[in-house]
């Protein structure tokens, strides 16, 4: 009897003790996703704050022209822009279809004993600081590039022709291409990763159907599976880009950081990351200051928009 | 196994005469990774008729269906052990052309599983795999699959648009419609109807009951009243193995074993 009054008395004290708590705790999520915000929205603001001094001195010459010189305390940012733009866009271009490959390999063909070892291997591929990527690219990878890819594909453009010209650099193996390939094993986990989950959505039945009609792998991977999770395949993509387009360290060691506007596959050249890692500790002037800062927006607002669109397309996969 | 020591195993299996069925099953064992699913099961499947399997769940209909167009192949764990004579030959048999054999045993799963593409695209799937006929042909093998699933009024104007926009319903006879114009022998209908309304039901079953002319239609149901009302003939399936299978009517009003009375008139299941 009196247990069942005390338990009585206790339910209404409990209630009103958990609706504090639950305020508290909604208001410290709302206070960490605020802060969070806020944070970005600061960033932004002085970004363009001590960006502003390069864009007012010198218009939409920041972007265009590509003379970057701290010397003459000119600047364009057309160079890097570019560079970066470039170097990322062929680091995917090698990087698809490989991912696409370990992907659909871990999900359709790979025996079930070598699925985990296979597995582990990508995602320790994505472990690997970036320094010791940039590193071995320099110290590694960029002789044998330099002697067993450059050289070749260097003498064996005829003169004077287009061949010539987009080949044509200082055979070192430091360069565009270089730093593209570099990047290509940065991204390539993350793109098969994504990729491997996107198909895992796929419900066996679908793929049972298409088995079910008499299509044998390579059918139901090119006409059902691709197509069916082709949104989200998008939005993988544009998450590789996006951490090419803001990768710093392993670009700033082999891409050659040289300004101007690219011209060849094999010339060294510089990224908008790479251009702020190499010179933003010797930058004495106000105006080269700013200019770097400026640089750093701009690479903001590419990489944002890219993975704003990224997140768009995976939300629309998701939700079909 | 231990109802079968409880209770004297009480089955009755009506043969067919062998030139009346498309497939033979003979003394069919299924395993997955090695825990055995089916017993001994031996049962024939009559040419332009339909057999419904009912059972509970987990007693290997769905199982005995995935066997005849060898559709546990794609999982390595899973083996079958036994003869399925599709036509006088094994289709367990090593070597044998799955391509070619999906070609002749379609299926339908329990899901819609309509492919990322056109309504028009989906039924022509299977018949671009095997065959390369003009435009006009191709259009007109697709109009009278639809119509053979009952769809072809319903998206007639709309062939271009995705399979995936159309209801349940109808995206289940748009897969049945992609798996006759293939012009399959045998087709197998996995629960078709479970995650259907009744209404998408009701045209499903009236889809069904015209396709028995022209194909051996195995379907697996967990509606009593379904197969009662679209089978020729009945298997009751229970525990991996078939306990009874009949003509239907003889099955729902005189079931011969104990256990598929039991099952029958609800006492289990």
């Amino acid at each position: 009897m009196t247990a069942a009054i005390e338990s009585h008395e206790a339910a209404p004290a409990r209630t009103a003790k958990g609706a504090v708590f639950d305020r508290t705790f909604e208001a410290l999520c709302f206070g960490a996703a605020t802060l969070l915000l806020t944070a970005l929205g600061g960033l932004i603001v002085s970004l363009a704050i001590g960006g502003w001094p390069a864009f007012a001195k010198f218009g939409p010459r920041f972007f265009i022209s590509s003379d970057w010189d701290p010397v003459q305390e000119v600047y364009g940012a057309s160079g890097a822009i570019v560079g970066t733009l470039v170097s990322s866009a062929l680091a995917l271009l090698f990087a698809l279809p490989l991912a696409l490959g370990v992907a659909i390999f871990l999900v359709e063909l790979c025996p079930v004993r070598l699925r985990r070892p296979i597995g582990t291997a990508v995602e320790l591929l994505a472990g690997i600081p970036s320094i010791v990527y940039g590193m071995w690219g320099l110290f590694v990878f960029a002789p044998w590039f330099a002697h067993n890819v450059q050289l070749p594909i260097m003498t064996a453009a005829p003169p004077g022709s287009i061949w010539e010209t987009i080949t044509s650099g200082v055979p070192n193996g430091a360069g565009i291409l270089a730093a593209s390939l570099i990047l290509a094993i940065m991204i390539l986990p993350f793109i098969a990763a994504t990729l491997r989950e996107l198909l895992l959505t796929i419900p066996p039945a679908v793929r049972e159907s298409a088995y079910g009609l008499g299509s044998n792998t390579f059918e139901v991977i090119r006409k059902v599976s691709l197509p069916y999770i082709r949104t989200g395949a998008v939005g993988a993509i544009m998450l590789g880009l996006g951490r090419a387009l803001g990768e710093t360290m392993a670009v700033t060691f082999i891409i050659g950081n040289s300004h101007g506007f690219p011209t060849s596959i094999f010339a060294s050249g510089a990224t908008i990351a790479s251009t702020i890692a190499n010179e933003f500790a010797e930058a004495t002037g106000e105006l080269h200051t700013a200019s770097l800062i400026a640089l750093g927006l701009v690479l903001f607002v590419i990489t944002f928009a890219v993975l704003a669109l990224a997140r768009l397309m995976i939300g629309r996969q998701v939700n079909s | 196994m231990t109802v079968q020591t409880l209770e004297a195993p009480d089955t009755r299996i009506l043969a067919l005469p062998e030139d009346e069925v498309t497939i033979q099953v003979k003394g069919l064992d299924f395993f997955y990774s090695g825990k055995q699913a089916l017993f001994g099961v031996s049962v024939g499947f009559k040419r332009k008729a339909v057999t419904a399997l009912i059972g509970p769940s987990g007693c290997g209909k769905s199982t005995l269906l995935r066997t005849l167009n060898r559709m546990y192949s794609l999982y390595p764990g899973q083996k079958a052990e036994g003869e399925v004579l599709l036509d006088g030959e094994d289709v367990l048999a090593r070597g044998v052309d799955l391509s070619a054999l999906r070609a002749r045993v379609g299926m339908v799963f329990q899901k819609p599983t309509p492919f990322p593409m056109s309504i028009f695209e989906n039924v022509a799937y299977g018949v671009r795999l095997y065959e390369r006929l003009p435009r006009a042909e191709l259009a007109n093998r697709v109009e009278e699959a639809l119509r053979r699933a009952a769809l072809w009024d319903e998206v007639k104007d709309k062939l271009k648009d995705s399979g995936l926009g159309l209801s349940g319903g109808q995206q289940q006879r748009l897969c049945v419609a992609r798996a006759i114009a293939v012009k399959p022998e045998v087709l197998l209908l996995d629960e078709p109807a479970s995650a259907l309304d009744p209404i998408s039901t009701a045209r499903l079953e009236e889809t069904i009951r015209e396709l028995r002319s022209d194909y051996t239609v195995i379907i697996v149901t967990h509606n009593m009243g379904q197969a009662a009302r679209l089978s020729d003939h009945t298997g009751f399936m229970y525990l991996g193995q078939l306990v009874e299978f009949g003509e239907t009517d003889q099955v729902f009003t005189n079931p011969a074993t104990g256990r598929a009375r039991d099952y029958i008139t609800g006492r289990f299941g």
